[in-house]
């Protein structure tokens, strides 16, 4: 099939129409915008909606409503945006509701700027909203995962009913690179929890209230034996010349772009440096980590942020061996210079 | 036999089977509540009107958070304030479903506002009840955004004080201010020539959805003992006389006959036509020769910059784009962060044989400057033995490196030698590929088709390139001693 040559942004919309989306609910944002400006020239064109709503929450909120119907739909923002919208995040969760969120994160915290940070990780990957969840969280690093994990995105959310998120950047979303669509998808099945406004579903309540405290303990525990199959069975990643790796960068999204750079630069002057790049941050490749943490391999985990992924890596390796950090803020992005620099210091260390 | 006077309606759960009471036959509100009444209006419009199975009650955070209890209908539990955002989302994606938004003073007119507002602007095809009893029932009694002046609740101990707390909102009054809203009506439960009326509005309300006429509003003056500390005759006395005075009752709007009806569409498309509004049927697979460049001029990192307006951005679209249809790896970000700064615009391309890293280019092979601070800011990044195209008609400057290629091109000149100033874009455009060799002619000047979107402009950008390759290829002759 032929390939388009479009920003990342662009890619999602596509991408989610391809999947089966035709709601999409937002609130303009930079550097998120160009996601509703998509969905509003496509949208209606596939018999779609396109709400701009009057604000973050509620667009969150008017897809919880589209959800319930049980048909693909999104929203999209930047940082801040998502904030605001952690609440109705809870409820979706609460309800077993499959939304699909995409953050186009940007530099926190507060206004902070427009430019790509990464310090949304604690906020999507940890939760943000209040109570026992998780997300389903991917994270690209071209315009064609843009494309392709916002696809899986739907299919996951609704494989287990559950909040799917595209967690991205600036860099990513604004970025122009070749993409390849597959064909659209049409046929869904009819979702035995949803409502479809008709006789054989108003027996369906979509709701997170569970009054009495053994139903609501209950009702967690089956949400964490969810997230435990999810863990068993979701994880992704990408290895780059990790077999004989004495030492493993780590990187999700556009930084793992500049530790590939830096593995092929290192390893032509000899260290053994490999990349293990999560594409799921929830689930998130704990095995693989220990594993390698097993063999004794030192980490280099590099993010445009304070350091958040690092702690899973971290807790991953169950603190067996060194794992090194290096980050930037503010919108600064880690050159591919910058970083052998730094990795070349660790890896005499380890 | 006996007959029995009054049933209840197929819109009512038989059993309230979700109530965890013991006692499933009755409601979880207080005696001489009025959400009964007002429950017990709906479901009758529903069944008259042969709607149950295909209404949804959105059920709000209030007293009346179970409504779902009672409802044989399609049931959503919304979050506090959001059921009017929620009641959009699933009318939107099912359009016949009959969506009725239930809410409270507080979650309307309190948390709820700004979706009330906006779901009404929007003349969302949906229904919406709402209770005014003047406080905040199930939290214990606090103020309602409705609360009257003086009255005492539990976050009022003195009463409501205008100077702190405000006065009381008057949602129909509000509402009746947009031009959306179809039918506006404000009602009361305190006597049985009031209760019949509020009967009425309700079916009105739910009958303009069915219809398709649009967004319709009713609010119902409803006693809340329990919170009000009164008995029940008390309290629906006090409605007559004091709460009606601040909240008059009567129809506020209906256009409901003037308005056509209006149902939104939502046709599923086969696969084909999907691809086609995605515009990706459309592109071509197209076969360009790769272009075979002197070894230096391969895998290119570009950096473009110069004034907003003078096409940078699309210079380097076009580069990727020539790219990507010669088979290389490509990529194209624009100027980002720091660089943003004094009104420049920049962009990154990378054109490559294998596949890119960063796509920032902070240390060009090519540096193409449209205007002297691009120039003097990016040229000592440039690696050595690199290449640094100028334009020379607007940069009085000469680069200061020695190590490294230099063109010079007179490109706003032969721009407007051409005619259009605003294609010397393409005229240093044409001038890389013709002194590198980096693309082929015949790719980049198929870009155009795709990149230029004003058709009319399409040939001139490609005499331009024209322009700027035959320059370009001469400089290297040159250059190279031919």
């Amino acid at each position: 099939m032929a390939k388009e040559l479009l920003k990342g942004n662009y890619a999602v919309v596509k991408g989610a129409i391809l999947a089966g989306c035709r709601n999409y609910f937002g609130y303009p944002i930079t550097p998120a915008s160009e996601i509703a400006e998509a969905a509003a020239y496509y949208m209606p064109l596939v018999g779609g909606t396109f709400i701009q709503a009057e604000s973050e929450v509620a667009a969150i909120n008017m897809l919880y409503g589209a959800v319930s119907g049980g048909i693909r739909s999104m929203t999209a923002s930047s940082s801040p945006g998502i904030s605001l919208k952690q609440e109705g995040i809870s409820y979706a969760a609460g309800a077993e509701l499959p939304i699909v969120v995409v953050d186009i994160v940007r530099g926190g915290p507060g206004l902070g700027n427009i430019a790509p940070e990464q310090s949304d990780y604690n906020q999507i990957v940890k939760g943000g909203g209040h109570g026992n969840y998780k997300n389903i969280v991917l994270a690209p690093n071209s315009a064609q995962e843009m494309c392709d994990l916002t696809m899986l995105a739907f299919d996951l959310a609704f494989k287990y009913r559950n909040p799917a998120f595209i967690l991205s950047d600036g860099f990513i979303g604004q970025m122009m690179e070749p993409v390849e669509f597959p064909e659209p998808r049409t046929d869904f099945p009819r979702e035995d929890w949803a409502l479809y406004g008709d006789a054989e579903s108003k027996k369906n309540l979509i709701s997170s209230i569970y009054l009495d405290p053994d139903e609501l303990e209950e009702h967690n525990r089956k949400l964490q034996r969810k997230y435990q199959e999810i863990e068993e069975n979701e994880v992704r990643y990408e290895e780059y010349h990790l077999d004989d790796a004495k030492f493993v960068l780590m990187g999700y999204g556009i930084v793992s772009r500049m530790l590939r750079s830096a593995v092929d630069t290192l390893r032509k002057e000899g260290l053994k440096v490999g990349m293990l790049r999560p594409l799921t941050l929830f689930p998130f490749p704990k095995k693989q980590i220990k594993e390698l943490a097993d063999r004794g391999a030192a980490f280099f985990v590099s993010e445009m942020s304070n350091g958040q992924m690092v702690d899973d890596v971290r807790l991953a390796t169950e603190l067996k061996v060194p794992v090194y950090f290096y980050g930037r803020m503010g919108g600064n992005v880690p050159t591919t210079e910058a970083l052998i620099e730094q990795i070349k210091i660790y890896y005499q260390k380890s | 036999m006996a007959k029995l006077a009054f049933t209840k309606s197929k819109a009512f759960y038989d059993q309230y089977f979700r109530n965890p009471n013991p006692d499933k036959k009755s409601t979880h509100y207080c005696p001489g509540c009025g959400h009964g009444n007002v429950h017990k209006f709906i479901a009758e419009a529903l069944e008259d009107f042969e709607v149950v199975d295909r209404s949804i009650i959105i059920s709000p955070v209030g007293c009346s958070v179970f409504a779902y209890y009672y409802f044989d209908t399609g049931n959503i539990q919304a979050a506090h304030g959001r059921a009017a955002a929620v009641a959009t989302g699933i009318k939107r994606t099912h359009p016949h479903s009959i969506v009725i938004s239930y809410q409270g003073d507080g979650d309307l007119a309190a948390i709820g506002t700004a979706e009330l507002i906006h779901a009404a602007n929007r003349g969302e095809n949906i229904t919406i009840i709402f209770i005014n009893n003047a406080i905040y029932g199930m939290t214990g009694g606090q103020m309602a955004p409705t609360t009257l002046i003086g009255q005492r609740t539990t976050t009022t101990p003195r009463g409501r004080d205008v100077h702190n707390e405000g006065f009381p909102i008057r949602v129909c009054e509000m509402l009746n201010s947009l031009e959306a809203p179809v039918y506006l009506e404000r009602v009361s439960l305190h006597d049985t020539k009031h209760r019949a009326k509020a009967r009425m509005a309700v079916r009105k309300a739910i009958k303009n959805q069915i219809d398709g006429k649009g967004f319709s509003l009713v609010e119902v003056l409803s006693p809340c003992p329990s919170g009000w500390k009164m008995d029940p005759v008390d309290s629906i006395k006090w409605i007559e006389q004091e709460m009606t005075k601040v909240f008059p009752l009567g129809v506020f709007r209906d256009k409901s006959k003037e308005v056509e009806s209006f149902h939104f569409e939502k046709p599923q498309l086969p696969a084909d036509q999907i691809t086609d509004a995605l515009g990706l049927s459309q592109l071509k697979v197209q076969h360009f020769e790769q272009s075979k460049p002197e070894e230096k001029y391969r895998n290119p990192g570009i950096k473009a910059a110069g004034f907003g307006g003078q096409g940078i951005l699309l210079l380097g679209v076009a580069l990727a784009q020539a790219g990507m249809l010669e088979g290389y790896q490509v990529s194209w970000i624009p100027s980002y962060g720091p660089e943003m700064r004094g009104g420049t615009a920049n962009c990154h391309v990378h054109i490559s044989e294998q596949p890119i890293g960063s796509p920032l280019v902070a240390f060009p092979d090519v540096l193409i400057a449209m205007n002297r601070p691009s120039l003097e800011r990016f040229q000592n990044d440039v690696k050595e033995g690199g290449l640094i195209i100028y334009d020379s008609s607007l940069i009085d400057i000469e680069p200061s490196r020695q190590d490294v290629e230099i063109m010079p091109i007179p490109a706003t000149r032969m721009a407007d030698e051409l005619g259009n100033t605003r294609i010397a874009n393409m005229v240093v455009l044409g001038a890389y590929i013709g002194y590198t060799n980096a693309l082929n002619k015949e790719t980049v000047l198929a870009t155009l088709d795709t990149i230029i979107s004003r058709k009319r402009l399409i040939d001139i950008n490609r005499q331009a390139i024209e322009k700027g390759y035959e320059f370009g290829y001469e400089m290297k002759q040159k250059a190279s001693g031919k």
